[in-house]
């Protein structure tokens, strides 16, 4: 090998190895691997990324990933824009969707409240869900963020920013897992299961 | 609650040993560094599942060796437990009762309590009040799991508001709504705390000094104040006034994490007017008040550590304090000391009957 070509394959080596979970080695692998491919189609693997970074957009709504300016969700009319429900990232979305009980509207924020981490309300998309709530016809914000103190913190910090309007704010429910037994709960969430008890009724299918 | 028996393997300096305990006064005597401390600490080992001295497991392995095990059988009333601890280097420790291995530590921790008086106990006297302040939080979460709770709670909200605070000073901007939201979780929890260390306090600290009078023989009179920033329902109003301080310091200057103890000996400072052999009586009324604190809150008689007490101490308050410890209020006990005739004499002067084990080189 000449000096040239390894210096293609460091620089491969090195762009595969900013991956998270990929270390040099396992980078090493990938380059090497490639390189064995027909041409085409790493050409094909290549552009497949240039063509993803490019034409994904943030829906200019809730800020999920989009074709377009607005996602598939934000333009499907069948969706009931009166409800939103607010998550911390895509991977939420992606998750409560696989649910199949959710038919209203996202609002994604990117993050949530960590100054540790460094990011403060100010980085999060939050302004933007003000303007949401003062303009469109929403009737409900339900948070389903994760039952972290950070988490709390942000829904609590959304809260006193929305209690103005005359809306609904919800929280998803926190408690023991379907399918799981009590004696194995962590005392914590039995806790607050006994605590935020619900009536039965409720829980009936209608 | 007494320890029959102690086999360790490969624990420190010893590499396989068999002891069988009185119910009363047992004695290591030995020289120095012939691991007369090691066995309490195995002891205390048993108890804590920790090391008193050396909370690195892997330092307590005999050199040259990968593991070490410590078991001993624990008779409470006319119930036996066989308490069994293994520790391999990178694979960790393993507690077991009767055979059966404990899913946390923590269920384990309180159950066969033991206290430890060590010269090492002079930190509290010397050093910062962090080691102060985790004397208190220890015993009280011994008994209060909601303590313990609120504690690592409100550290963790404490340190977001930390790093919020030099956000601020990084990014050349200040927003009180920003640091509310931490000031919301921080004030119910600290007050929780507040409160909890109070009531702790009311209790803990006459018994600390009936100790003390006894050991002295009432010739000084000695205080534990609680020195704390806060007064009760007042948490936020003094966060909120110490904001400009916070925001230069870039930390949270008040607050119960600030808290600190204040001993004091004849109204003067303990550190800096005591003598040595003060000091020593003082930590030692000290962990005699934790010692009926915890038979007060668990209805049994801890076991009792006693490390080299006898160095620094004169005579009388030596003889009153094994007097104090012989008597039916105190269990099972464990002495440490380097002269043999001297702890036969103390102990049949005041007439009570030991065990003596000499220690030599890992052996007894």
């Amino acid at each position: 090998m000449d000096i040239n070509s390894n210096r293609l394959i460091e620089a491969a080596v090195t762009e595969f190895g900013q991956l998270p979970g990929i270390g040099r080695k396992t980078a090493l692998r990938f380059v090497l691997y490639l390189l064995k491919q027909k041409p085409e189609d790493v050409e094909q693997f290549g552009s497949t990324f240039i063509r993803l970074r490019n034409e994904i957009k943030y829906c200019i709504n809730c800020n999920n990933i989009s074709e377009k300016h607005l996602c598939e969700i934000c333009s499907n009319t069948k969706r009931d824009r009166t409800v939103v429900c607010v998550v911390e990232d895509i991977r939420d979305v992606f998750a409560i969707e696989n649910t199949n009980q959710f038919n209203g509207v996202y609002h994604v924020l990117g993050g949530i409240i960590n100054p540790m981490e460094g990011i403060g309300p100010k980085d999060i998309n939050v302004e933007n869900l003000v303007v949401r709530v003062g303009q469109d016809e929403i009737k409900e914000i339900i948070m389903a963020l994760s039952a972290t103190m950070e988490g709390d913190t942000t829904v609590f910090y959304i809260f006193k920013r929305l209690k103005d309007f005359d809306i609904k704010f919800t929280t998803i429910a926190r408690g023991v897992s379907v399918g799981d037994d009590l004696e194995y709960a962590d005392e914590v969430t039995l806790g607050r299961s006994i605590l935020h008890r619900i009536p039965y009724e409720n829980t009936l299918v209608k | 609650m007494n320890i029959k028996n102690l086999h360790l393997l490969n624990f420190k300096n010893y590499a396989a040993i068999d002891l069988y305990f009185d119910e009363g006064i047992n004695c290591f005597v030995g020289n120095n560094g012939e691991g007369k401390t090691n066995l309490l600490d195995a002891i205390y080992y048993l108890s804590m599942c920790k090391s008193y001295f050396n909370f690195i497991d892997s330092q307590n392995v005999k050199h040259g060796e990968h593991f070490f095990l410590i078991k001993g059988t624990i008779h409470d009333h006319d119930k036996e437990d066989e308490i069994y601890c293994g520790f391999k280097i990178n694979q960790g420790k393993v507690f077991k009762k009767n055979g059966k291995e404990y899913q946390r530590l923590s269920d384990h921790i309180g159950s066969f309590p033991c206290v430890m008086i060590s010269p090492t106990d002079i930190n509290l006297v010397w050093q910062g009040s962090d080691d102060r302040r985790k004397l208190i939080d220890s015993i009280i979460s011994q008994f209060d799991g909601e303590y313990l709770d609120n504690l690592i709670q409100y550290n963790k909200a404490l340190a977001q508001r930390n790093a919020q605070l030099k956000r601020f000073a990084a990014n050349r901007y200040f927003d009180a709504v920003e640091l509310e939201l931490w000031d919301d979780i921080i004030v119910p929890l600290g007050n929780k705390i507040y409160e909890s260390r109070l009531a702790f306090l009311a209790e803990f600290v006459p018994v600390f000094n009936n100790y003390y009078k006894f050991l002295s023989d009432a010739k000084e009179t000695v205080g534990i104040e609680y020195e704390t920033n806060l007064k009760p329902n007042e948490y936020r109003q003094i966060l909120n006034e110490a904001i400009e301080k916070d925001r230069a310091l870039q930390y949270t200057s008040v607050g119960i994490h600030k808290d600190d103890l204040s001993f004091t000996i004849n109204e003067y400072q303990l550190k800096k007017q005591g003598s040595q052999g003060q000091q020593k009586s003082f930590l030692i009324a000290i962990k005699l008040a934790q010692f009926e604190y915890i038979k007060n809150k668990k209805g049994i008689k801890p076991i009792l550590l006693l490390d080299d007490v006898f160095d620094k101490l004169d005579q009388s308050r030596v003889s009153r304090l094994m007097t104090l410890v012989s008597e039916d209020t105190f269990g099972q006990i464990f002495v440490t000391d380097t002269h043999q005739e001297r702890i036969e004499n103390i102990f049949n002067e005041i007439k009570v009957k030991v065990r003596i084990f000499p220690v030599k080189n890992g052996a007894v």
